[in-house]
């Protein structure tokens, strides 16, 4: 019997949380939570623009912290909790940070935006009414080439307001 | 733009119409694409999987210049997971963006021309497969000279990288003289001699390239790509898979950035194409960062001299412009960015006399081609920077000096470009307003400082690149009896928000939603032909056949309605997704009604529209480049804090003022402003592609200096200063709504304002982009020395200039020809093939 490629070889496993659904997959073990994402379950919103940690378009979040999906081992992920943008609305919704987003001209081409989308929602959970410098500080290892920021600190800020708002009527 | 804080969302509502009248056009809305963007749901071309999918990696040269003199890829063939291996004689015909420029070839066959020049393909079960195979291919080479830059290539005419062009390792070489210049510096009170310097620097998209082919059931061929430019790689993948074009559907994916990056037909895309063909099954590939950086076709490294004749008030009697033009490797669009280098200094001051000589080389370096802006900011750098020089000498103020010399509207220029709208001069009023710059220029203490600088740039360029009679743009609607209309056209989303500007312009005039539309678009097999997404022409070219499909539809609409309502068709408002009599609002039909009787009337409803630039005035050779249906301009003022310990710039605030026609959706254009702004800063301070010898112990090749994004410093979320975005809309006839470009103008001023600015705030002159510390603490060390307080390039290398074509200017009596042209007919032949074979 010819060997099959190891790149071939599916045999790593784990169970962890996609977007607050459990489930097993199987996959070769050198692959990145990045390539795992994409290639073997199928969710492309996590996008890439180096592959080597510089670029921040893979940012996801892994118990709730941003990380970047490229430069993490899906082998470590094993019973733990992974946030994509796939994962952000709910409900038929969108994330308030979502509709600024889109409402504001934070998106151009959209490629970074799902990266700077759960990097945004990480610090907003962490800090809900952040100033613009704290807004500039959590997005700078998410580079876009687009917009020049500034419509994306916009948003960031148009979302802290209505998320404070449903909060005060919760 | 302070009062465009308020969410707009999706409805065109009553209360938000504006002073004309206008219920979709020029209110910040939504783009209709932002839902799937914001999900992470547009489909990039990377993000296509299909089934049986294949991947495919490219090997690449590690010399800058060599011959290939034998490839053994048995090894690699015989590792299991292995479907194939191509080499250049699978794909040996050549190919090129330009038609005189055919000099590509899908993989190098016998002449690698630099550090990751293609010369192998693999195409495995995995990607990681044919990545290890890559190692696995032997190959062959004789070590050629290097040639590292213009001035090498100027002087090391063998061996030629190219086998054509001027001569030695001269690609395009231009020399064009408008009326007398020395007349014109014989009648000028002071003659200004600079010498300015502009690096090379890349788009760097955040999407890296990727492309996925497939074979249709039917035979043909379908491939996905991210490129601003499907209509070119059709043409060019016909041409080497010599397949009819008919054969082949090109679709451009959305592109995750493209700033020019993505508009030349790549090697990349060739290959998957023939793989699929020969495999029958879906082959992708996805570059790595460091293999964009090999794509390039960025930024050109310009060495330019500029001389200028100037009157005590300013007034200019006479300009001439020299640039020695670094191309790289292949011609690429090269020979046009020649031409550009020259083409657009007329269009912002009067400039009575003019001559420019341009000479491109060939370099052992990854192509350039078209960034931004194209050919046009190392110029308008030098230019602006000489202004503010002119300024100082003459005691006059930067802005008012401009103000004196800025050109009118609807001129015809020197050298043959007829000029739209200019509110150039709004533009800098505006600006000196805002920015307090009265109080502010060489007022504020050392280490601060303003500087200002103005452009103008093309909305389209006016002639295809294969000359032809058709037109630029086409597009269809087609009408659903459920009220819904789709528009399909060739245009490409680059995240400029073509699709947005195409529906936008369509709900305007049917009345409907913007989301009531469903787009097709980037397609060569839906829509008609768009030519791409460069030049800044989408707007205007697509923006213009989409106007009139419109109104060709409403036409139809409105005559059905009327005949059913009674009432005169002139007198029918569409509006509120209603068609109504204007004089009693409450008689009328639903769009969707509206739709139904014009289809039971005339039959299926769909429509054409189209656009086709209008003649230009310049008849000489090379006057094909610059001609646009009109220009917009940008003034811009930056502000910024000089270390004069360190020579680090922070740059607090910058103020820009454009002309921009109308605002289609002020949201978008916003945002095309402040990324120009941001880019211009990029490459006004830290960008720079740019290449080092290894040691000569390793191969001494010429090798790029970072191919990381990491290394080649882009400014980040922390360097983004505020930006006060002024805009001056003032509708231009030929403008949809009148709307004029935004993608690329606000670029061109920042470099220039930038280094103005540092010299007010330190008092040295950096006549260098990218403007970096290390320049600064030299040129400041100059001036404590009581030397001249500049850092920049000294000297221009002598050129073997051909002959000048002299064209008479307009107001000598000029018609537009030159007077020592050899006379044409009409275009040559192999310029005028379409599509066709």
């Amino acid at each position: 019997m010819a060997t099959l490629p190891v790149e071939s070889q599916k045999t790593a496993q784990i169970r962890f949380t996609l977007n607050g659904e459990e489930l097993d997959v199987f996959f070769s073990p050198y692959k990145t939570l990045l390539e795992v994402l994409r290639e073997d379950l199928g969710h492309t919103g996590t996008k890439h623009g180096c592959e080597l940690g510089e670029c921040g378009a893979c940012a996801v979040l892994l118990d709730g912290k941003p990380v970047l999906s490229c430069l993490v081992l899906a082998l470590e992920c094993g019973g733990r909790q992974v946030l994509t943008v796939e994962g952000l609305s709910g409900d038929g919704k969108l994330h308030p940070l979502q509709d600024a987003f889109a409402d504001l001209g934070a998106a151009q081409c959209g490629y970074c935006t799902p990266g700077i989308l759960v990097t945004a929602k990480a610090l907003l959970d962490a800090n809900p009414h952040p100033d613009r410098d704290q807004i500039r500080e959590a997005l700078s290892g998410n580079l876009c080439r687009c917009t020049g920021y500034l419509q994306i600190f916009e948003a960031v800020e148009a979302a802290m307001v209505k998320i404070a708002e449903k909060g005060k009527d919760a | 733009m302070a009062d465009q804080k308020e969410p707009s969302d999706s409805r065109a509502e009553d209360s938000r119409s504006n002073r004309d009248n206008l219920r979709v056009i020029g209110v910040p809305r939504r783009r209709v694409d932002g839902r799937a963007k914001v999900t992470g749901q547009t489909r990039f071309a990377d993000d296509l999987f299909l089934p049986r999918m294949a991947h495919c990696k490219l090997l690449r040269s590690p010399h800058p210049h060599a011959r290939l003199l034998k490839i053994d890829a048995s090894r690699a063939l015989a590792r299991p997971g292995v479907y194939l291996v191509l080499t250049g004689k699978d794909l040996p015909i050549q190919y090129g963006i330009l038609p005189v420029s055919q000099d590509e070839q899908a993989l190098c066959l016998d002449h690698v021309r630099h550090v990751g020049d293609p010369v192998a393909a693999v195409v495995a079960r995995e990607e990681l497969t044919a990545f290890e195979a890559l190692d696995l291919i032997d190959v062959d080479y004789e070590i050629l000279t290097t040639i590292a830059d213009s001035e090498e290539a100027l002087a090391t005419p063998a061996p030629r990288i190219h086998e054509y062009g001027e001569e030695g390792n001269i690609h395009k070489q231009v020399a064009l003289e408008f009326g007398n210049v020395e007349q014109g510096f014989a009648e000028a009170d002071e003659i200004f001699e600079d010498t300015f310097f502009y690096q090379g620097n890349t788009h760097l998209p955040i999407e890296q390239h990727a492309s996925v082919a497939i074979k249709d059931p039917d035979g043909k061929l379908t491939i996905w790509s991210s490129t601003q430019t499907p209509h070119y790689l059709h043409r060019a993948l016909a041409k080497v898979l010599e397949m009819p074009a008919a054969h082949i559907r090109v679709i451009a994916t959305p592109n995750g950035g493209g700033f020019g990056g993505k508009s030349d037909p790549f090697n990349h895309e060739i290959v998957v194409a023939k793989a699929a063909l020969m495999l029958d099954r879906p082959v992708k590939i996805c570059l790595t960062r460091e293999e964009v950086f090999y794509c390039h076709r960025g930024r050109h490294p310009v060495l330019m001299k500029f001389k200028t004749g100037v009157k005590k008030d300013g007034t200019i009697t006479g300009v001439h412009l020299q640039t020695l033009i670094d191309g790289g490797a292949y011609g690429s669009y090269g020979v046009a960015s020649t031409y550009y280098a020259g083409a657009l200094q007329t269009t912002t001051y009067h400039i009575p006399r003019y001559r420019y000589q341009g000479c491109r080389t060939f370099t052992n370096k990854p192509p350039c081609g078209p960034k931004r802006g194209h050919g046009t900011p190392q110029p308008r750098f030098g230019q602006e920077v000489q202004l503010d020089k002119i300024a100082e000498k003459l005691q006059r103020d930067p802005a008012d000096l401009r103000l004196h010399i800025v050109e009118m509207p609807n001129t015809v220029t020197a050298n043959f470009l007829r000029l739209g709208t200019v509110n150039l001069a709004e533009c800098i009023r505006r600006l000196v307003k805002v920015s307090d710059w009265k109080n502010k220029f060489r007022k504020l203490p050392e280490g601060h400082g303003v500087g200002l600088a103005c452009s103008a740039y093309l909305t389209g360029a006016g002639l295809p690149i294969y000359w032809n009679k058709m037109p630029h743009s086409g597009v269809q609607l087609k009408f659903d009896r459920g009220g819904g209309v789709s528009i399909f056209c060739g245009a490409t989303e680059i995240g400029q928000g073509s699709d947005d500007v195409l529906a936008g312009i369509v709900a305007e005039v049917l009345g409907i939603d913007p989301f009531d539309i469903r787009l097709f678009t980037g397609d060569t097999d839906l829509g008609p032909v768009d030519l791409g997404s460069y030049s800044s022409r989408v707007t205007l070219m697509a923006g213009n056949a989409a106007l009139q499909a419109a109104e060709r539809g409403k036409t139809l609409l409105a005559e059905a309605v009327a005949l059913k309502l009674d009432v005169p068709k002139e007198r029918l408002c569409f509006a509120d997704k209603r068609v109504f009599d204007s004089s009693a609002p409450d008689k009328g039909v639903g769009f969707a009604e509206a739709v139904c009787l014009a289809e039971a009337r005339f039959g299926t409803i769909g429509t054409v529209g189209s656009y086709t630039p209008p003649k230009s005035p310049a008849l000489y050779k090379g006057g094909g480049v610059g001609p646009s249906p009109t220009y917009s301009y940008s003034a811009a003022v930056v502000e910024v804090e000089v270390n004069p310990i360190t020579g680090w710039v922070h740059v607090p605030k910058v103020w820009i003022a454009h002309d921009i026609g109308r605002a289609l959706n002020p949201t978008l254009v916003r945002g095309q402003v402040e990324g120009s702004v941001y880019m211009g800063l990029g490459e006004a301070l830290m960008e720079e592609q740019e290449f080092r010898r290894l040691p000569k112990s390793l191969s001494h090749a010429l090798v790029h200096k970072f191919p990381s994004m990491l290394e080649y410093k882009s400014p980040t979320s922390l360097d983004m200063p505020e930006v006060v975005t002024e805009l001056i809309e003032d509708p231009d006839p030929r403008g949809p709504f009148g709307a004029k470009e935004v993608g690329q103008g606000p670029l061109l001023p920042i470099m220039p304002a930038v280094a103005n600015a540092v010299y007010d705030a330190v008092g040295v002159r950096i006549d260098e982009v990218p403007i970096t510390p290390e320049k600064i603490m030299t040129a400041l060390a100059e001036k404590k020395a009581g030397r001249k307080p500049r850092f920049g390039p000294d000297h221009f290398p002598r050129v073997n200039w051909p002959e000048a074509l002299r064209v008479p200017p307009p107001w000598e009596g000029g018609d537009g020809s030159a007077v020592n042209d050899v006379h044409r007919e009409k275009p040559r032949a192999a310029k005028e093939r379409v599509l066709a074979p």
